[in-house]
């Protein structure tokens, strides 16, 4: 009940932007809105691997990856050809594939969205543990550089696989039906519906991490990031929580990944690129490492900012010179500034004293 | 495989070594001094290679490239100043952060000064098609000149830090930092000192890998990735075992391609530093106790 | 009296505002998404220099019927998640008329359905052949078709009598899209392709791929299809390595700086490209001369850089919206028919003949084999 009130700023900002937009006629915000959305679903999990477990992560733009491709892969591919085969003609009857059309009405037998994303899901959890198992013993350069690594293999893969399209990516990934009249997908039309389904996700996300934080998985979490030696000692199993907090970001990313990809109807190898992982962590840092509400709000911000093209041709320079500015003159988030006039700070400063 | 083959994919994988042996040595010696790697390496690469070229047409191409070099060390001399020098025990995350904030900008701001265009130094010697002929294979001249200067600088530096005071402080400042400013060495200036040696490394690096590789805004991240792989797979902070590392990785890249297909590569490259990181993280010639020692 | 004057006042009005849309000077907004920045700037920064010198010149001639041109500019730095988003954003938000670009086939690609679905012309400056096949109703490309290059490579090689062939292709869409009509036509033909292999973008030495490719004694000829700079490193070290088989190029060569990058290695190379590489030694009533001339010369004094054929594509991509807009104004469903319907329109890459099966409206006459001689491209005419 506590966590409903913290939350419901939020949804009321929520609704209050689409009525807003719908008020004055501006709706087409709402587009970059819910591509944003998303995309700060995967900043609030790295904020939690980065911030309270202490471990940065340069690849995590290889699960935002491995989420979409492999869910816009399978839901895309054509399986006709291979309908008298056994297996295939199985797993249509159980409903793990369906029949459609293609938008020039040839037909088209793909696996169902639904499981498409489970698969994609399960898929990012064994790569989270069985990459994070080595990792996560690194501390520092060695760690950012494995992590770094990590995602340029991914990058690498879906670059050189024709499964993956290699350099054009994937297009024309279909809708993905949640329910009967709830879809996500790009088109003009779903566009208010698809806003609440990508911020309804966002919300869903964000509870589960506040709990998180506030359990005793993260009061072990923050012992970690103050000394991890010093949380051993009092018994934390310090690996074990960094592997699983590791394990959820990936998940969050890759859920972001699949989502996304079924709203933008495609996915490209730029998702994977090293720029990508280095923007989330960017993000993260601006809103405040350890302060998941601040790299919510920088994350949405920014990204919104940025997919409408409001930094032109310096998008990437934007994005190198906050994190030099952040981590500068504000390593705790730019939220974390108080600008507080001078007569204040000198009564702080004599009560101190 | 024909002996012809084998030595034609040997003398690949020393053309691809000497570049990334080349960049990985400018990496250790701020890694050595201070601890830190520096993402923005590439970028000095990159800017050594583009105002040499810019200068060429104003002078001999001896004296553009000195000029590149010593405009790179300013360069690298004001980076440290602005953003390093005043921070008070920044934390890793920060250092890695701000340096590949610094990268990031240097590299744009290149893309909105020189544009998108190719360019590249003219051969030292001879032009695009002359070749060295061994046993029916052949190699550049210029890899020659890659692998010699790479060979010079690692003597070079082996003198400077054994044999002059400079050098002896700043290894006094990597082997134990506290213990240097005790004994009045001046920390904070030989970090930017270091900052200055591995600019103008990395300038030097980028001027004479111009011919083979061409120098464009963006060849700093690719080269900067190999450069840690490299700089990593050796050990961090050993010039001499970043050369060896480089070569093999080199070598193994380019046999690879007798194997699996040239578009994986990269990723083969990468597979193999997580394969080192996880197994012997202070690299194939490095010592684990002296690993134990450095503060991460 | 009163009253009659009120009623022609009236009258008046009614009538300058029906009249209003044709005879007000408007603005017409179109769009472009390109990339200017980022991976595949060697393709976005000269069109989108192109577009905005096109756009200057039109708008001080007066602009169309009057109508004054607003370049919307989008610079999606190659990501095909920044070209949906400003497409969504150019269609809904701008009301764009038409979309010039996007530069690569992977942002093409996905905002093809987002065209058609919005009714938007997009006229595209990448070079799929996908991106026109299966034809959608509001997506034109500009670029001459791969397939046709393809083919007047493989002519080529047919008359100099090469049966097994290496492909190396770049990967980027441009590469990928190469390989895929490479290998599909070359049976056709009755050419083999005994070896393949891709490269990366940033690729810095390519030798021991050439070593590779080489020791396959079979192999009479190399493609390398590529639009990315590191073409020109395959050059170099093809003949670095000694090895003087014949080199084919595809039309992504079409930039002196490549052939400044490769140095004497380029010499011979043949490559189909359009004939604005040679539009200096283009007869005087070749149907392209004039504009080639004229945009070449235009370009190159502004920008003071050589004009390459990427630009061309751009320059025809808003020539072909222009003459469409001409005649049917400032409203889609028309200007796609407009496109649609145009015939014989001469640009840069070639005599357009747009219709409702074919949205590319090239032939293979767009092609014209040249060889680089002397560090200069020049018409192709057999050994």
């Amino acid at each position: 009940m506590k966590r409903l009130l913290t939350i419901a700023p939020l949804l009321a900002a929520v609704i209050a932007i689409h009525l807003l937009c719908a008020a004055t006629g501006t709706l087409y915000y709402l587009t970059q809105m819910t591509m944003s959305a998303y995309y700060a679903l995967l900043i609030i999990g790295l904020c939690v691997l980065m911030g309270y477990a202490g471990q940065i992560s340069l690849g995590h733009g290889g699960f935002f990856a491995i989420g979409g491709y492999l869910s816009a892969a399978l839901t895309t591919h054509n399986l006709e050809h291979l309908q008298d085969n056994s297996v295939i003609s199985a797993l249509h009857s159980f409903g793990v594939l369906q029949s459609g059309q293609d938008l020039y009405g040839g037909t088209l037998l793909v696996v169902n969205p639904w499981f498409a994303c489970i698969l994609a899901i399960l898929a990012a959890v064994v790569i989270a543990y069985l990459i994070g198992i080595p990792v996560l013993k690194l501390k520092g350069h060695y760690l950012a550089m494995a992590t770094l690594g990590f995602g340029i293999i991914i990058y690498r893969v879906v670059l050189a696989s024709e499964y993956f399209g290699e350099a054009d990516g994937i297009s024309e990934v279909p809708a993905f039906v949640l329910l009967p009249g709830l879809v996500v997908s790009g088109d003009f039309a779903g566009r208010v519906q698809n806003y609440y389904i990508a911020w309804g996700l966002l919300i869903i996300g964000l509870i589960l991490l506040l709990n998180l934080i506030d359990s005793r998985v993260g009061r072990a979490l923050r012992a970690i990031h103050g000394s991890s030696e010093a949380a051993d000692a009092m018994g934390v199993n310090t690996a074990r929580f960094k592997l699983q907090t590791f394990v959820l970001s990936a998940v969050f990313a890759a859920i972001a990944g699949i989502f996304l990809t079924h709203y933008n109807g495609g996915i490209g190898p730029s998702e994977a690129g090293v720029m990508k992982s280095v923007r989330y962590v960017a993000l993260v840092a601006v809103g405040g490492m350890a302060h998941l509400w601040g790299a919510l709000t920088m994350g949405v911000l920014l990204n919104f900012l940025s997919l409408r093209g409001a930094f032109g041709a310096y998008d990437d320079a934007v994005f190198g010179l906050i994190l030099i500015l952040v981590m500068l003159y504000a390593p705790n988030g730019i939220l974390s500034v108080r600008w507080r006039p001078r007569w204040a700070r000198k009564k702080t400063a004599v009560e101190e004293g | 495989m024909t002996t012809e083959l084998f030595i034609q994919y040997c003398f690949a994988g020393l053309t691809y070594g000497s570049i990334y042996a080349i960049v990985a040595i400018g990496f250790n010696i701020i890694y050595n001094t201070t601890g830190i790697i520096n993402f923005a390496q590439g970028e000095f690469v990159m800017l050594g290679g583009m105002i040499s070229i810019s200068l060429l047409p104003f002078m001999p191409m001896p004296l553009a490239i000195a000029s590149a070099v010593v405009l790179t060390m300013v360069i690298g001399a004001l980076i440290e100043i602005v953003f390093i020098r005043w921070l008070k025990d920044p934390s890793v995350l920060r250092m890695i952060i701000i340096t590949i904030g610094i990268s990031i900008l240097t590299r744009e701001a290149a893309s909105h000064v020189w544009g998108e265009n190719i360019r590249a130094l003219p051969y030292f010697i001879g032009n695009e098609i002359t070749a060295i002929s061994i046993l029916g294979a052949r190699i550049s001249p210029q890899v020659l000149v890659v692998i010699g200067v790479c060979g010079l600088m690692v003597a070079t530096l082996g003198v400077f830090f054994k044999t002059t005071s400079v050098g002896r402080q700043m290894r006094a400042c990597s082997a134990n930092r506290t213990a240097a400013v005790l004994c009045g060495i001046n920390t904070r200036n030989m970090v930017t000192f270091s900052f200055i040696l591995s600019a103008g490394i990395g300038a030097l690096a980028g001027c004479i890998m111009s011919p083979i590789t061409y120098s464009q805004y963006d060849i700093g991240t690719g080269l900067a990735i190999k450069g840690f792989t490299v700089a990593i797979i050796g050990g961090l902070g050993n010039a001499g075992s970043a050369v060896i590392a480089g070569l093999l990785l080199g070598l193994i890249e380019a046999f690879s391609v007798s194997v699996v297909p040239l578009a994986f590569q990269d990723a083969i490259a990468i597979a193999i530093l997580l394969i080192i990181l996880f197994v012997r993280p202070h690299g194939l010639f490095g010592s684990s106790e002296a690993a134990g020692l450095k503060e991460f | 009296m009163k009253r009659f004057m009120s009623k022609a006042v009236l009258a008046t009005m009614a009538a300058s505002l029906m009249l209003a849309p044709a005879a007000m000077a408007g603005t017409i907004k179109v769009g472009a998404i390109l990339a200017v920045t980022g991976g595949a700037s060697f393709l976005g920064g000269p069109e989108a220099r192109t577009l905005e010198m096109l756009v200057e010149e039109l708008n001080a001639k007066g602009g169309i019927n009057g109508d004054k041109i607003e370049l919307i500019l989008k610079d999606s730095a190659a990501s095909p998640e920044k070209a949906i988003s400003f497409a969504k954003q150019l269609i809904e938000e701008e009301q764009v008329l038409a979309i010039i670009g996007p530069s690569t086939s992977g942002e093409a690609m996905k905002i093809k359905n987002i065209s058609e679905q919005g009714k938007t012309p997009l006229l595209s400056c990448a070079a799929a052949e996908v991106i026109v096949n299966p034809v959608a109703s509001y997506v034109f490309k500009t670029p001459q078709s791969d397939s046709l290059a393809a083919k007047k490579i493989f002519m080529e090689m047919n008359r100099m009598g090469i049966s097994k062939i290496a492909v190396l292709t770049g990967n980027t869409g441009f590469g990928n899209a190469g390989k895929g009509q490479l290998l599909k036509i070359a049976p056709e033909f009755g050419i083999e392709v005994v070896e393949s292999e891709v490269y990366d973008k940033k690729a810095t030495d390519l030798s021991a791929v050439v070593a590779k490719i080489r020791a396959n004694k079979d192999v009479q000829a190399v493609i390398n299809w590529s639009i990315v700079p590191a073409q020109a490193i395959v050059v170099k070290n093809m003949r670095q390595a000694g090895w003087d088989v014949p080199l084919f190029q595809s039309h992504g060569f079409g930039n002196i700086k490549y052939v400044e990058a490769a140095g004497v290695a380029a010499e011979g190379i043949i490559f189909p490209a359009g004939r604005l590489l040679i539009a200096d030694s283009l007869p005087a009533d070749h149907p392209q001369a004039a504009l080639l001339n004229s945009y070449v010369s235009e370009y190159e004094s502004r920008y003071k850089e050589t004009a390459s054929t990427f630009g061309g594509h751009a320059y025809d991509a808003f020539t072909i919206l222009v003459k469409a807009i001409e005649t049917a104004g400032n409203d889609r469903v028309k200007v796609r028919a407009a496109v649609e319907n145009l015939q014989g329109f001469a640009g840069t890459g070639g005599v357009f003949n747009f219709s409702a099966t074919d949205h590319n409206g090239l032939d293979i006459d767009a092609f014209q084999m040249m060889t680089v001689k002397d560090g200069k491209f020049v018409a192709y005419s057999g050994q």
